[in-house]
């Protein structure tokens, strides 16, 4: 995932929850010709509506006509781009490493520590984790333990809740 | 609550939404639906493939500027309409397409005449839904009819299982729908149009660039009222025709690759540009770079996703077209104390091209047959076109003098359009002369609507200029690709005369100006539509014109 030359941006926006929302925003995206870097969707405390959340390297004109576009959609409730500052974004990863080194394996356990990850499940090949952080800080997590042999890995997708009073 | 079938609640909600004309062809899964039909006063225009049924639909929308319906089947049925869906939702048409679907047990099995449309219209239409019981039904038609003509117009398809139509249920007709993620906003905000307004007033070389939405919002005579204000040169692009008389001292005609030469001249060399209800389409603006260069544009639109989408502006006005033009007027005619004579300048960018020479060898010269049609036909007589060269001699040489009389398939550029809708059209007004300018190409790809026009008696006429080629690309090959003409003769063309003859329709062939006006005399008191014949030359090129990738600046005049 390197190698970027800006930030990612991040818009949240709310949905109605119904069979078809997904396809037409991931279809808009494909036919406006807008990368998406992650999305993540969930349902909210009103089971009318869901939340995604969509991560896109862009530059400022592509990103505002992105979010002009998803706002023009029907089943587009609200929608908000998310300023960095003021947001908390955390992505989820899941990842099993091969620890068949007891070496690898007390590395494996000590990143995992120092990220505050979970191990998951762990038997003599391997070690399944569950770390969560800044996508930022999964990306330097995932460059220490790519050494002890990443077996497989998962992660969600950004999702993000803005500071204090403010909210989409 | 009342007690119903799904298909006489379908048919109950279109009457509530005042349909009176339904374009369509039927099918397996339409059938409960059309026998409901057969009880209601709503007209049922059979068509004879689903693509002509959905532009007439589209053409009929135009210009009534009212939700014009088409129907088709599952399956395939579906599948054509989407042509007609992408032309309407492209050129901001209010359209709904209601496409029958297998029942719901199967759906998803790829049973018979199956269709994913919802998947497969999801990029062509403003919205779709597909019903998932008998008592949405209503709210469904509702929901449709009012998000295709509010806002920014546009396409709308229902797919409705066979099943929800034939099942009874307690149904309800709403009044009205909400939604929460759509409510157009057509007011202005007033910031913006005070800076706007601004900009506008310090203007040394105003010029107006029109579009669609001055038409789609019905606000030509603030249009030109504000020219007037600020005696700005006003063009239009293809979708803007009609949005200032043609014959207006201000006009400038058509702005881009086949504008006219004063448009493309006048244009790029304005100060300030107020862009009404357009959204810069490649071939309005030619290269952005020498289109934006020495301008300020000033951009009102209804839809918000269309500022800065393809052009820089300086500022803006998010609203409908005639609301922000009345803002902005009353706001000018107080601060603009600048007066210019730079309009005077039009003329100087007025080029004496020869229109007037009537034949090029033993051939009639379109533009001369397009100036005679213009002299032949009220003022308010209505033209369709197709796309190609006849589209762009009509739309230079035939001069729109109303909004909703000039009707093309300015986005999509899909040919068969103009027949199918000037049939609509016809259905729309049937007191108003209709005329599609049509090539032999266009023509080709949906004459089997002429069965739809016999049938119906909406006596439409179609002017074919003929020149046995696709001659817009033809046009390409000759200039661009060394007259390597590849895959453009069409030398199996039928005799257009002997086939609207076949369908019971009048055809005639013409050979000179004299003989082209009595032909269209006759076919506007005629009680069936008429084919008239036009040979003209196959090398016949349409002039001014911008080479691909040039700036309106670099239009050239002739062809070497």
């Amino acid at each position: 995932m390197g190698g970027r030359l800006m930030p990612l941006s991040t818009v949240a926006f709310l949905v109605e929850n119904q069979p078809g929302v997904l396809f037409k925003v991931s279809n808009l995206f494909r036919r406006r010709g807008f990368n998406i870097e992650s999305i993540a969707v969930g349902a909210v405390e009103d089971t009318r509506y869901a939340r995604m959340t969509i991560s896109v390297d862009a530059d400022t004109k592509t990103m505002n006509n992105m979010v002009d576009q998803l706002d023009k959609m029907v089943e587009v409730i609200k929608i908000k781009r998310l300023d960095p500052l003021r947001t908390i974004m955390r992505e989820l990863l899941l990842v099993k490493l091969s620890t068949n080194d007891p070496m690898a394996r007390e590395d494996a356990l000590r990143y995992i520590n120092n990220q505050h990850g979970l191990v998951l499940d762990i038997d003599e090949e391997n070690i399944m984790a569950e770390v969560t952080g800044e996508p930022g800080e999964l990306d330097q997590f995932l460059e220490y333990v790519k050494s002890i042999g990443i077996v497989e890995m998962s992660r969600t997708g950004i999702t993000a809740l803005e500071k204090g009073r403010l909210q989409l | 609550m009342t007690e119903m079938t799904g298909s006489r609640a379908f048919v109950k909600a279109l009457e509530k939404q005042g349909v009176e004309h339904i374009f369509g062809v039927s099918g397996g899964a339409l059938i409960p639906i059309c026998d409901e039909l057969l009880d209601s006063d709503m007209r049922f225009i059979l068509g004879r493939h689903e693509q002509g049924s959905t532009h007439m639909a589209d053409g009929y929308a135009r210009v009534l500027n009212k939700v014009g319906v088409a129907i088709a089947t599952s399956g395939p049925g579906a599948t054509n309409v989407v042509t007609g869906l992408a032309t309407a939702q492209i050129d901001s048409s209010p359209v709904v397409a209601i496409t029958g679907q297998v029942n719901r047990a199967v759906i998803g099995t790829d049973a018979f005449q199956e269709c994913d449309i919802i998947g497969v219209s999801a990029s062509v239409t403003k919205y779709n839904i597909q019903v998932r019981t008998p008592e949405e039904i209503p709210y469904a038609v509702k929901r449709a009819f009012h998000i295709a003509n509010t806002g920014r117009k546009g396409a709308v398809l229902v797919d409705i299982p066979k099943d929800c139509t034939t099942l009874s249920g307690d149904m309800v007709f709403p009044d009205k729908v909400e939604f929460r993620g759509y409510n157009p906003n057509p007011v202005p905000n007033s910031q913006e149009l005070d800076w706007a307004a601004k900009i506008l007033s310090d203007a040394q070389r105003p010029v107006i660039m029109a579009g669609g939405g001055v038409i789609a919002s019905g606000a030509s005579k603030e249009l030109v009222e504000m020219a007037e204000l600020l005696m700005a040169p006003t063009a239009t692009s293809l979708m803007g025709k009609g949005a200032i008389p043609g014959d207006h001292p201000l006009a400038l005609g058509l702005c881009g690759m086949h504008g006219t030469m004063q448009a493309n001249m006048i244009v790029p060399k304005s100060d300030v540009l107020l862009v009404v209800g357009a959204r810069f389409s490649d071939r309005t603006t030619g290269k952005i770079a020498d289109f934006t260069a020495n301008t300020r544009i000033v951009h009102i639109d209804i839809d918000q996703s269309e500022i800065d989408k393809n052009v820089e502006t300086v500022t803006r006005v998010v609203g409908d077209a005639k609301l922000a033009l009345q803002g902005l007027i009353d706001r000018v005619k107080q601060q603009r104390l600048i007066s210019t004579d730079w309009h005077k300048r039009i003329d100087e960018f007025r080029c004496v091209f020869d229109y007037e020479t009537e034949k090029n060898g033993k051939y009639l010269r379109a533009p001369a047959v397009v100036r005679a049609l213009r002299e032949e036909m009220p003022r308010d007589a209505i033209v369709t076109t197709e796309v190609g060269q006849n589209q762009m001699w009509a739309a230079l040489h035939y001069d729109a003098y109303e909004p909703r009389t000039f009707f093309t398939s300015g986005g999509l550029g899909t040919m068969g359009w103009g027949f199918p809708a000037s049939i609509g059209a016809k259905a729309a007004k049937p007191d108003v002369p209709v005329v599609d300018i049509a090539g032999d190409g266009s023509f080709g790809m949906t004459e089997n609507s002429m069965a739809t026009a016999v049938e119906e008696e909406l006596p439409v006429i179609v002017v074919v200029l003929n020149n046995n080629v696709l001659g817009m690309v033809a046009q390409w090959q000759r200039l661009f690709y060394d007259e390597r003409y590849s895959a453009v003769k069409l030398k199996g063309n039928p005799d257009f005369v002997k086939l609207a003859e076949a369908y019971g329709a009048e055809g005639v062939r013409v050979e000179s100006l004299d003989h082209f006006r009595t032909a269209v005399r006759r076919a506007k008191e005629a009680d069936v539509p008429t084919v008239i014949d036009v040979p003209i030359h196959p090398d016949e090129n349409v002039m001014p014109m911008v080479p691909p990738g040039m700036g309106l600046n670099d239009t050239l005049w002739e062809a070497d």
